[in-house]
């Protein structure tokens, strides 16, 4: 049993993660209303894609240090992911923009079935084990242990994010997406080119699902064809939680998952007197979601607001 | 309703259809005991879809965790039925059991989930499929209930006294298998859910429905308890579901977690939505075609690449679930409305096309 402190180090860690796969479905949902069901297939795409370039490079034994090579399995993994965006967006939610809610929702559970299994086909059923190139140290402090890999993954996360705010909210794109997100056909009316900003969204969650994918198969030592499902889902429950459309809503609804798993996990099997174990974690994540839904279906930040159809 | 007159021609009709549907196992035992046992699960399927078509398209609520009901019942039949906890209830107890059982977790997702619509429900009803999901997989310690992952063994099969259906056996010289007479109930309840289903579509509770589906508010303002109502379809729903799941347990003798998992609610979606929401001949259409697609599959695919590559390149199972997500997004593109919609949905979708937002 861990400490109180330890917990709250993982719950970052595994919430900056949530948060960046989270801030995908929120931009794509905060402008065409769509859940992209497909997003976790992304996250999972991006880490296998680098996975295999990480193996490549390890294996032609250039001698590269670990920092080029990962940056290396990144550079490959983000275009891939982008390039599916924007297939998938082209392909399967264009077509549909004015059809009845249930019909993207149900090709995008279509695009994610099919993504699954072409990973599955390129990468087979096996689990990918992350390559111990990283030189992992840990520093101890208060009885808590915190490793360099930690650190970086919520260092790179904040920094993503910050830029996110700052594209967002600086730069003429943003002003044009929030635009969109508010109203599409007075935004085009404007002359901004949704069909432009959609695709925006979809490219740039879909970066942020590439990096957020090498994190997690880094982080876990891991990747697998079915990894990107339940990432996908914890990740859309965070959106949820923080107010799906609302980007600053994301990234605290992948904070606050990441420590209420963390938390919940470790402290449940003391609660119950060990009648349920960590095994419920997953639960936890669904538990929040169906309790948010219910008691502030706008979650955290977003509008209050009494009908969502 | 007028009373209607029925001509000899159509009594005919039927009586042919009811030899036809008698007979189709013996055909089918002549090709191979396989397709029995496919057309088994095609009518539990057949079960399945129409208990999701009446959630999703009669009364318009998408839900994604549909297999849990499914799931509960055949729970509920394997615990009362089965050496784990040494009950052997018969199965006039056990299937109404997983009925009851199913019902009663449909009222209890309905209930929180009153208020959702669309998308939002999706994922509620997502995550309460994943939720009964993880808890049949780690209900086996402290107490031993379902007895985690490793799933329920030795099932009794469906008995009449001592008249085992599951055994095989020669009647009146002639050889008939398990399968087959398993075919027999099957059938009948499948044909008793079709027509409860007829019934129920032109009934007071079927327009209701229709009416909740189209426009909620306008519903409720024409004097519709739309809070019971929905629950009514989540019941009705679920407990089509749970006798389907019984019946799983019952021919399969063995059930696990693994069997329960969100692909199996997706699988029955698409059976729905491929075959035309809301609409009856359409979900039985899906429900069949999807059936028996991994068994086409099967024999053609591996076949096939055997010929072109001398070896199996490609898993059947990847395949079959790569038409699965390309037959979703077609569909969804190219007909919306399903392979076999409802006239009226038809005539809908070609009044609503050129509306809403603005066309790429």
């Amino acid at each position: 049993m861990d400490g109180f402190l330890q917990q709250l180090i993982n719950g970052i860690t595994l919430g900056s993660v949530y948060a960046l796969v989270a801030l995908g479905y929120t931009m794509v949902y905060g402008i065409i209303g769509l859940i992209n069901f497909a997003h976790g297939e992304l996250v999972m795409i991006g880490a296998l894609a680098a996975l295999s370039v990480i193996a490549a490079l390890l294996k032609a034994g250039l001698g590269l240090p670990p920092v080029v090579i990962m940056a290396a399995g990144l550079l490959v993994a983000m275009p891939l992911c982008m390039l599916l965006a924007v297939v998938m967006e082209r392909v399967a939610y264009r077509p549909l923009r004015g059809a009845p809610r249930l019909a993207p929702l149900i090709t995008a559970i279509g695009v994610s079935i099919i993504l699954q299994n072409i990973a599955m086909m390129v990468w087979g059923r096996s689990y990918f084990s992350f390559p111990a190139f990283l030189k992992v140290t840990t520093y101890e402090f208060a009885g808590a242990s915190i490793t360099d890999m930690q650190i970086g993954i919520v260092a790179l996360a904040a920094v993503l994010m910050a830029g996110l705010l700052w594209v967002v909210h600086r730069t003429r794109l943003g002003l044009a997406m929030r635009a969109t997100s508010q109203n599409l056909s007075v935004a085009a009316l404007m002359g901004v080119d949704a069909n432009r900003i959609i695709v925006a969204a979809f490219l740039i969650g879909a970066a942020l699902a590439a990096v957020a994918g090498v994190m997690v198969s880094a982080y876990y030592g891991i990747a697998h064809y079915y990894m990107g499902f339940m990432l996908g889902l914890k990740a859309f429950t965070a959106a949820v939680l923080g107010g799906i459309g609302h980007l600053g809503g994301a990234m605290l609804g992948g904070l606050l998952l990441g420590l209420i798993e963390a938390l919940g996990a470790g402290y449940i099997g003391d609660l119950t007197g060990g009648v349920f174990g960590s095994n419920y974690q997953d639960v936890f994540a669904f538990l929040v979601l169906i309790a948010v839904l219910i008691v502030r279906p706008s979650g955290l930040l977003g509008p209050k607001e009494t009908d969502r159809a | 309703m007028p009373e209607r007159r029925y001509s000899a021609r159509h009594w005919l009709g039927v009586a042919l259809i009811a030899a036809a549907l008698l007979l189709l196992p013996f055909a089918l035992a002549a090709v191979g005991q396989t397709w029995v046992r496919v057309v088994n699960l095609a009518l539990l399927y057949v079960m399945l879809a129409l208990g999701l078509n009446i959630v999703v398209g009669f009364a318009g609520l998408l839900d994604l965790g549909y297999i849990a009901f499914y799931a509960v019942g055949a729970y509920a039949y394997a615990l009362l039925a089965s050496p784990h906890f040494g009950l052997h209830l018969p199965f006039w107890v056990t299937l109404p059991a997983g009925f009851v059982v199913a019902a009663l977790f449909g009222v209890l997702l309905g209930a929180p989930t009153l208020k959702l619509r669309g998308d939002y429900l999706a994922i509620v009803t997502l995550g309460f499929g994943e939720i009964i999901r993880i808890f049949m997989n780690n209900l086996n310690a402290p107490v031993n209930i379902t007895n985690g992952p490793q799933g329920i063994n030795l099932i009794d099969p469906l008995k009449i006294g001592d008249w085992s259906l599951a055994k095989n056996e020669v009647i009146a010289g002639l050889a008939v298998s398990g399968p087959m007479k398993y075919y027999y109930p099957l059938m009948l309840l499948t044909l008793a859910i079709i027509v409860l289903n007829l019934r129920l579509q032109n009934s007071r509770i079927g327009r209701a429905w229709e009416a909740i589906r189209e426009d909620e508010i306008a519903a409720r303002a024409m004097g519709i308890n739309t809070r019971n109502i929905k629950l009514l379809a989540f019941a009705m729903g679920a407990s089509f579901g749970g006798l389907a799941g019984g019946l799983f347990a019952s021919i399969q003798g063995f059930i696990s977690p693994e069997s329960f998992g969100l692909m199996e609610s997706v699988m029955v979606l698409s059976m729905v939505v491929l075959g035309g929401m809301g609409h009856i001949p359409g979900v039985i259409l899906g429900a069949v075609l999807l059936t028996s697609l991994p068994e086409v599959i099967r024999f053609t695919v591996v076949p096939a690449q055997q010929a072109l590559f001398g070896k199996v390149l490609v898993d059947p199972e990847a395949i079959r679930m790569l038409v699965f997500g390309l037959a979703l997004v077609l569909v969804m593109i190219l007909r919306p409305g399903g392979l076999w919609p409802s006239a009226v949905r038809k005539r809908e979708l070609a009044e609503r096309h050129g509306q809403g937002l603005p066309a790429p």
